[in-house]
């Protein structure tokens, strides 16, 4: 009997959970080897260095220039935690803007740091896009439709690429909009980047959001994780960076999110760090890596092609335009939860009821049953 | 999601000022510092007894043998993967740290009363541990024992609570004040959260006995007391590890409820590795249950769920029998070394005629000790002979090698000849 579970972590076209090839050969390294002690509060200073020129450029003048305060954190969470935190501490009136829909736990971890939250128009269903006009107004505090006016000075959660859950990101023509309206504002703008290098294939192209507010001189601040880019998920290893003024600011930034570990984690495991460190410092391992998200990244945009043309092959009278238009992960079905639940209870499919499929999850073995299903509860 | 009044506008930077514009810097938590001074010092000499990280005789970081075989077996394991572990954490880790703490016949176990969490590190276990009391106990004063654990005030302070001191460790006597605790516990605020060092405690290295424990009991059960357990030295005191897990039975299974935060840091030596877990010793089993749900929701936007490497490290030496025998073995082994090295202490002060009595080297248990020293002392000992420990007096005698007793005992000979009245030299 036919099973589908499209929630969750990548698999590779039999189904399984990949550990890449890169990764092993890291383990096979270190594998006791190391002593154990404990990393500095502030984490791996190889893992953080190697992870902040994935982000902000492998030539960047601001690392150069020591702008950037940096720590490691327990992967994407972690470091939203940590700044959530840091942004409740020294910015006690703020507040941040998230977008509709997120991540569910964005919420929580917001909530959990007792920062107050408001939201921002993002997706727009009838189009399965981007609503770009109401998430401007939103920016610019003109919406006459909402009572979340963002006064000046708010800081906005931005997802730099791959959007999760609806797979739909902005353009580059777009992401430069909204670098200058958020400029003109002077709100803050706080990246969660998960997908880098999943998205595209090419971690340099899924860091252009990131890389046109740096232009537009922004201080930014970035969550990174290495959960899905190097298929180490379990390992909790991420990183919290923090563009500032100079090096001093920087410093006494730093020493800030240090402050805020201590009474957390005190400091951050070191299985995961040294993992990535020792890939990204190898010229031939980062070689290998690369090679290998651009795999994952490409299997998923076959998988979209495939289901689009599947369903389009059998002669669906509706628009599946979107599983391509969208990028990453995840696909924003524009299934309703009561189809939802036609596809699990009829045809074994489990997926989220709001409609979200991991693209993770469909297989060249499954793609053509998938779209049968989506055409039976859809036609 | 909030709605709320609308806010005052936070200052809008100009010139592309940050919003961190004048964020200071943070001072130096004051163990890493030392461990920093200890670094930059040039002098061959010179001996960290600061932080608490087991060192081998050589005075080399130390992986244990049986950790090191684990990796290699991990590493070779291909049908392993990466995902994520559940928010709680590895099931089967939680199951066998409950077993090793509570012991396989503790009644709580049998009866699904304990709800076991794995934690990054014991730290992070005593901070959800103080969040879900915060958000769930009616009593939000803590007492922690006099003194404690330096991160201790920051850790439960962080998650809302309010700190109490009770009296611990008596300066004048260097022994256990355990009159004093008595008292501050039986006027304790009712229903207070009390803190108390399973055993090995940090810094002083004063445990209470056996038969003081139980009196502990009986008072915090008829007070109706919160007893929160730090459990971070198991087996590294007596040798034993069912020993040393003594005073959390005698909580664990009375039938009533207690909180436990472990670590592994230091008796698996997987410092880095943050594994620890919380555990919360229920009424029932349907209470464990909520308590577990409960759970769930605090660490999820902490953290999401647990790191895999360390849990599965301990998974592999709690369940294999002759891993296990291996472990208990270095275990031992280390121990013995911190008494052996606290026996040679005392022997070569006793021989100098140091004035004072250092009985209490011998007499405290665990990796540290409370010297005794003062911070004018202790500021002697680093400047004139190179030796970084905490300015409280702490030791860590897990970081002094029987090879560099003789000059630590001579400098401590030298800096309580030196602070003495000149008049009693004469």
């Amino acid at each position: 009997m036919f099973r589908i579970c499209l929630q969750g972590a990548y698999r590779d076209d039999n189904g399984k959970p990949v550990v890449l090839e890169c990764v092993r050969e890291a383990e096979r390294r270190i594998a006791g080897n190391l002593n154990m002690e404990y990393l500095p509060m502030g984490g791996s200073v190889k893992m953080v260095e190697e992870t902040l020129k994935l982000a902000y450029g492998e030539n960047s003048e601001l690392i150069k220039e020591k702008r950037i305060a940096a720590v490691q954190a327990l992967s994407g969470t972690g470091a939203c935690r940590l700044f959530a935190d840091f942004q409740k501490r020294f910015c006690p009136d703020s507040q941040i803007y998230i977008p509709v829909p997120t991540w569910a736990n964005h919420h929580n971890i917001w909530r959990d740091a007792q920062v107050p939250q408001k939201t921002y128009h993002y997706y727009h269903p009838e189009s399965k896009g981007l609503d770009f006009a109401a998430m401007i107004d939103d920016i610019k505090g003109m919406s006459l439709f909402s009572s979340q006016n963002a006064p000046n000075g708010s800081f906005f959660l931005l997802h730099a690429c791959a959007h999760n859950p609806t797979g739909v990101d902005p353009s580059e023509e777009q992401w430069r909009e909204i670098s200058h309206h958020i400029k003109a504002k002077g709100h803050f703008a706080f990246f969660d980047m998960a997908y880098q290098g999943f998205a595209s294939g090419d971690p340099e192209k899924d860091a252009k959001a990131i890389r046109i507010f740096l232009e537009d001189g922004h201080h930014i601040g970035i969550a990174q994780s290495y959960a899905k880019n190097m298929g180490l998920y379990g390992q909790r290893v991420g990183c919290l960076s923090v563009l500032c003024e100079d090096e001093k600011q920087a410093v006494a930034v730093k020493s800030q999110l240090q402050q805020l570990a201590r009474p957390m984690y005190s400091n951050p495991p070191v299985h995961g760090a040294l993992i990535v460190s020792t890939i990204l410092s190898d010229p031939d391992l980062k070689k290998q890596w690369l090679k290998e998200v651009k795999v994952m990244a490409d299997r998923i945009i076959g998988m979209r092609t495939a289901l689009r043309g599947n369903l389009e092959k059998l002669g669906s009278p509706l628009s599946w335009q979107h599983i391509t238009n969208q990028i990453g992960m995840f696909c924003y079905s524009g299934l309703t939860p009561e189809q939802v639940d036609r596809l699990t209870n009829e045809f074994h499919i489990y997926m989220t009821r709001n409609g979200r499929i991991s693209m993770a999850g469909v297989t060249t073995g499954n793609v053509e049953y998938l779209a049968n299903a989506i055409h039976e509860v859809t036609k | 999601m909030e709605y709320l009044k609308p806010m005052e506008p936070t200052r809008i930077p100009s010139n592309g000022d940050s919003l961190f514009q004048d964020i200071t810097l943070a001072p130096d938590i004051p163990i890493y510092a030392t461990t920093a001074a200890y670094n930059k010092d040039p002098c061959p000499n010179k001996l960290h007894l600061g932080i608490g990280v087991y060192r081998t005789e050589e005075g080399k970081c130390h992986t244990l043998n049986v950790v090191k075989q684990v990796e290699q077996t991990l590493a070779n394991d291909l049908s392993a993967d990466k995902e994520y572990l559940p928010i709680t954490g590895m099931p089967e880790f939680n199951k066998l740290s409950a077993k090793l703490m509570f012991g396989s016949g503790s009644p709580a176990i049998k009866e699904s009363r304990v709800v076991t969490v794995q934690c990054v590190s014991g730290c992070l276990s005593l901070r959800v541990g103080a969040e879900f009391l915060a958000k769930h106990y009616h009593q939000h004063v803590v007492y922690l024992p006099g003194p404690t654990y330096g991160n201790h005030p920051n850790l439960i302070s962080a998650a809302g609570l309010t700190l109490k001191t009770y009296r611990y460790y008596d300066p004048k006597t260097l022994v256990l004040d355990f009159q004093g605790l008595l008292e501050d516990l039986g006027s304790a605020l009712s229903g207070a959260i009390v803190l108390f060092h399973a055993c090995g405690h940090n810094p002083t290295g004063v445990d209470p006995t056996c038969q003081q424990w139980e009196q502990i009991r009986q008072l915090v059960r008829q007070r109706g007391l919160l007893p929160f357990f730090d459990c971070a030295y198991q087996g590294l005191v007596s040798g034993n590890l069912d020993d040393d897990a003594q005073s959390i039975r005698m909580f664990g299974c009375d039938g009533g409820e207690c909180v436990v935060a472990q670590s592994y840091s230091k008796n698996m030596g997987l410092y880095g590795e943050r594994i620890g877990s919380l555990s919360i010793v229920c009424k029932t089993a349907d209470v464990a249950r909520r308590v577990e749900s409960q759970l769930k929701l605090i660490i999820r936007p902490l953290y999401s769920n647990p790191p895999i490497h360390g849990a599965a490290i301990v998974t592999a030496i709690l369940k294999d029998r002759d891993l296990y025998q291996k472990w208990t073995n270095e275990l031992k082994a280390m121990r013995d070394r911190l008494v052996q090295v606290r026996r040679q202490l005392y022997d070569s002060l006793c021989n100098k005629g140091t004035p004072g009595d250092w009985s209490h080297f011998i007499k405290q248990v665990g990796m540290y000790s409370f010297t005794g020293l003062n911070k004018d002392q202790v500021d002697f000992l680093t400047r004139e002979y190179h030796i970084y420990m905490s300015s409280d007096g702490r030791i860590n005698i897990g970081g002094l090698s029987s090879k560099a007793v003789p000059y630590f005992a001579d400098a401590i000979h030298d800096a309580v000849i030196s602070s003495l009245p000149s008049s009693t030299l004469a």
